[in-house]
């Protein structure tokens, strides 16, 4: 196996390397032929990319030890899901799963080529240009098939205990998906620059490249926030550790461009907005790529400390030179159409959204990096935590917020105050009603900083959920008033007729769960006791009896867990089983949540150890409200984004006039032909 | 009565003790957290001190414990942080400080989002004031041109 991965990798770098060089020429001396023989080079070499995969993954089913990375990384006793999992969980094996994503990101773009055969050329050189970087890297930098030397062990040192939970076998695909799926969008808007598109098609054909992209680094980043709450025990979901920041640079500079591309679709506005937004979500991709693993930032998510860096900087220094050069050069293609026409219209309310996505970007990478330029400028390094991160990037979420609400409601080039006014009245009382509510119901703003903003939050949620089931209500009330049907069914039609517009909406409002679930976070308790048979602890409203503690082994791991009776208002509502693990390869200890979720709070509890004097659990105990609802919230921008995706339906009497035209249109060119061919 | 009253001053004071080391409890344990939550586990885990749930961290339970040995001596929370540095230096701090080179870190993002919010409204502005194309008075307009009007204005107005 190891020698087929070896040799496959090669052909893949050579294969790339003909694609990208051969596709450059093609397209400089416009050799149709040339440059299909690139298209088929880059399809080849997807092929041997999922060879070399392939032969990753059926080397750790087969405790192929002589593997350095298997060793490393797996073990004999290591469930099958787990083994394949094995393929990302190191530096060189994540290496190889990102050059095989980005192979089968552009097999598909050039099985697709008959889009636009001209720029998927373009783009399809470009791509091929990445792929040359990364087989390059794990050809020469990080190899996965390299042999160990010496004696070859009966058995590997496992893999991380952290690493083996459910989810971890699809976070790292769905975030890579995200990082990769962006270098397809990047490759259009470079190719369309480079040949100076004309018009606005390009975007409509990157747009599902780049909504795919988005939902699967979404999707990855909240998978690794819920893996976080689900594993590593701290009672949290998201730490600000400079990997999970790197995830949520791009996501943030990603989403601008989702929006304010629409400007230039609709208006011809922002397009050299849009071309750089694009360039630096690739960028900020790659960056995020070499923090991880330079070393530059320490972070518990990081893999091991290595030469690789330096390859990543020079890679964005070429890709960033590439850029600004073709940017310069072909400027003049980039002109806007039009202008604004007021500060209050739906225009300018894109670019204050784009603004504060790039400011909150700018804010999470300027704590990213501040220790390292602390330490340049100082000499002494600083620790920048979640209460730097909070403070910042709070007020400015908060605006966002603000901003979705209000975004839908302005109308494009000038909206009146007249129908401001109008729009603004309910959702305005709602928001109020909800915080009038909340202090009502106990929440005093007033006394830390951490209730106001969650008084913010919710009440702005609100704000923006009623302004999201106004649009609805009000475009279902239109076609519920012309085809005499119910609302629901209007409001069912409406979103059928214009996906995008109403996926869009779907995907604030799983925004808008998301921020209710933040807020929950100023209100969070938690508690620490020692647990004896029939002990009891109080929290929030439980109080948790120890039935139980006890231990038991298995080849993969040997295990302690407490049986803890769970009762509320006197009542037994449930038993739960916090455990804690001790793998035996890699002799590391890992901590299984119990965790009872409900709408309203969720009621965590971590195993954290044995008091070695008396031989009782130690519990750990925290009640975090509303954190239900970021999952929901997920689920939501999810199928917002897959409604987004599909294309919109017509009904039957325009699809009937569109064809009627079509026909007529036909009639009309063939007796054109006609009279001129008599 | 006399006697009342001379009862009623050892039970004032002692209310006003009982009181004290309650509340005082109560702040010790708040001021524990929030302490807690400014510093960070040394063990390398990277996490807010409170936070760390390495079992069998060598470093988390032995921070804690100084920490209250430190609100318990009566130390405020500058000085209780000021020893926290003293021993582990400046990255035992989970947020940068507001002096010196580090008051940067915390200006830095909002002076960009002034400057950018500054900026864009002045483009905006700028834009709007460029003069406007003025309508064409009477325009005799066919209906090819009118679809085609029609159809921008569906294109304009669609999201």
């Amino acid at each position: 196996m190891p020698q087929i991965g070896s040799f496959t990798l090669l052909l893949a770098l050579a294969l790339a390397v003909y694609s990208f060089i051969a596709g450059a020429l093609a397209l400089y001396r416009k050799d149709d032929r040339l440059g299909e023989t690139a298209r088929r080079a880059g399809i080849a070499c997807w092929a041997a990319v999922t060879i070399a995969a392939f032969a990753l993954v059926l080397a750790a089913f087969g405790n192929d030890f002589s593997v350095a990375y298997i060793l490393h990384h797996s073990n004999r006793d290591l469930p099958i899901a787990y083994k394949f999992a094995a393929l990302w969980s190191g530096q060189e094996g994540s290496l190889l799963l990102w050059a095989w994503l980005l192979s089968t990101y552009g097999l598909v773009m050039r099985l697709r080529y008959k889009v636009d055969p001209q720029l998927t050329a373009y783009a399809s050189a470009i791509v091929a240009a990445v792929q040359v970087f990364f087989l390059l890297l794990i050809n020469f930098a990080a190899h996965p098939f390299g042999l160990v030397s010496g004696t070859i062990p009966a058995d590997g040192n496992g893999l991380n205990p952290l690493l083996q939970y459910p989810e971890m076998v699809i976070h790292p695909p769905m975030l890579y998906l995200g990082y990769v799926g962006v270098t397809a969008p990047f490759a259009f808007a470079l190719g369309a620059l480079i040949m100076k598109y004309p018009g606005e098609k390009w975007i409509h054909i990157t747009r599902r490249w780049t909504m795919v992209a988005w939902l699967f680094l979404t999707c990855g980043v909240f998978l690794g926030a819920h893996w976080a709450y689900a594993v590593l025990g701290w009672g949290g979901y998201w730490g600000w550790d400079p990997v999970e920041n790197a995830s949520i640079l791009p996501w943030l500079t990603m989403t601008a461009f989702l929006h304010s591309v629409m400007m230039q679709e609709k208006r011809g506005m922002m397009k050299m907005w849009n071309m750089w937004l694009i360039f630096t979500t690739f960028l900020l991709a790659i960056f995020g790529t070499f923090l991880t693993r330079s070393g530059v930032v320490s972070s518990v998510h990081a893999f091991a400390q290595s030469g690789i860096g330096i390859w990543f900087v020079w890679f964005l220094a070429i890709a960033l030179a590439t850029c600004v050069f073709f940017f310069v050069r072909n400027l003049e293609t980039l002109k806007s159409e039009h202008r604004l026409d007021s500060l209050i219209s739906r225009e300018s309310s894109f670019l204050f959204n784009n603004l504060v996505l790039l400011v909150a970007c700018f804010a999470v990478l300027w704590g990213t990096l501040f220790p390292v330029l602390s330490e340049w400028v100082t000499g002494s390094k600083v620790t920048v935590g979640p209460p730097f991160f909070n403070r910042v990037n709070v007020p400015i979420g908060l605006f966002l917020v603000f901003l979705t609400g209000i975004g839908p409601l302005l109308a494009w080039r000038q909206t009146s105050w007249d129908s401001l006014r109008r729009n603004f009245l309910w959702p305005t009382i709602v928001g109020v009603a909800t915080a009038i509510a909340l202090i009502a119901g106990g929440m005093r703003p007033w006394q830390d900083s951490a209730y106001f903003y969650s008084l913010m939050a919710i009440s702005l949620s609100a704000l923006v959920a009623t302004t999201i089931f106004g649009e609805f209500w009000r475009g279902g009330r239109v076609i519920a008033r012309q085809q005499h049907s119910s609302i629901v069914s209007g409001m069912v039609q409406i979103t059928r007729r214009n996906t995008r517009r109403y996926g869009g909406y779907l995907v604030h409002f799983g925004i808008i769960l998301i921020v209710i679930g933040f807020a929950g976070l100023p209100f969070n308790q938690d508690k620490e006791q020692e647990l004896g048979f029939g002990d009891k602890m109080q929290i929030g409203g439980y109080t948790l009896v120890c039935q139980s503690y006890t231990q038991d082994d298995n080849p993969n791991y040997g295990s302690e867990w407490a049986v803890l009776d769970v009762y509320k208002n006197g009542k037994k509502i449930d038993t739960m089983f916090p455990e804690r693990r001790f793998y035996k390869a890699s002799e590391q200890t890992s901590t299984i949540v119990a965790n009872r979720s409900r709408p309203n709070e969720d009621l965590y509890l971590v195993y954290t150890g044995k008091n070695l004097d008396t031989g009782k659990p130690i519990i750990k105990a925290h009640v975090n409200p509303l954190v239900m609802w970021i999952w929901i919230g997920v689920v939501v921008v999810g199928l917002g984004t897959v409604l987004a995706l599909i294309p919109n339906w017509k009904p039957t009497k325009i699809r009937a006039v569109e064809k009627e035209r079509e026909v007529a249109e036909t009639a009309v060119k063939r007796g054109a032909v006609e009279v001129g061919g008599d | 009565m006399l006697r009342n009253r001379k009862l009623i001053r050892p039970v004032q004071l002692l209310g006003i003790a009982v009181l004290a080391i309650t509340f005082m409890g109560a702040d010790v344990d708040a001021r524990f957290n929030k302490l807690g939550h400014q510093l960070m586990c040394m063990c390398g885990c990277n996490q807010v001190l409170l936070e760390c749930n390495h079992v069998g961290c060598a470093y988390s339970e032995r921070m804690r414990n100084e920490l209250t040995a430190s609100l318990e001596h009566g130390d405020n929370d500058s000085l209780a942080l000021q020893s926290f540095v003293q021993k582990y230096g400046n990255t035992v701090l989970s947020a940068p400080t507001t002096t010196g080179f580090n008051r940067i870190a915390w200006v830095m993002p909002f002076a960009v989002f002034a400057l950018a919010s500054a900026m864009t409204v002045w483009l905006v502005r700028l834009w709007k004031s460029r003069p406007v194309a003025q309508p064409v008075a009477h325009p005799n307009l066919g209906s090819e041109e009118l679809d085609e009007l029609r159809k921008r204005a569906r294109k304009e107005t669609e999201f």
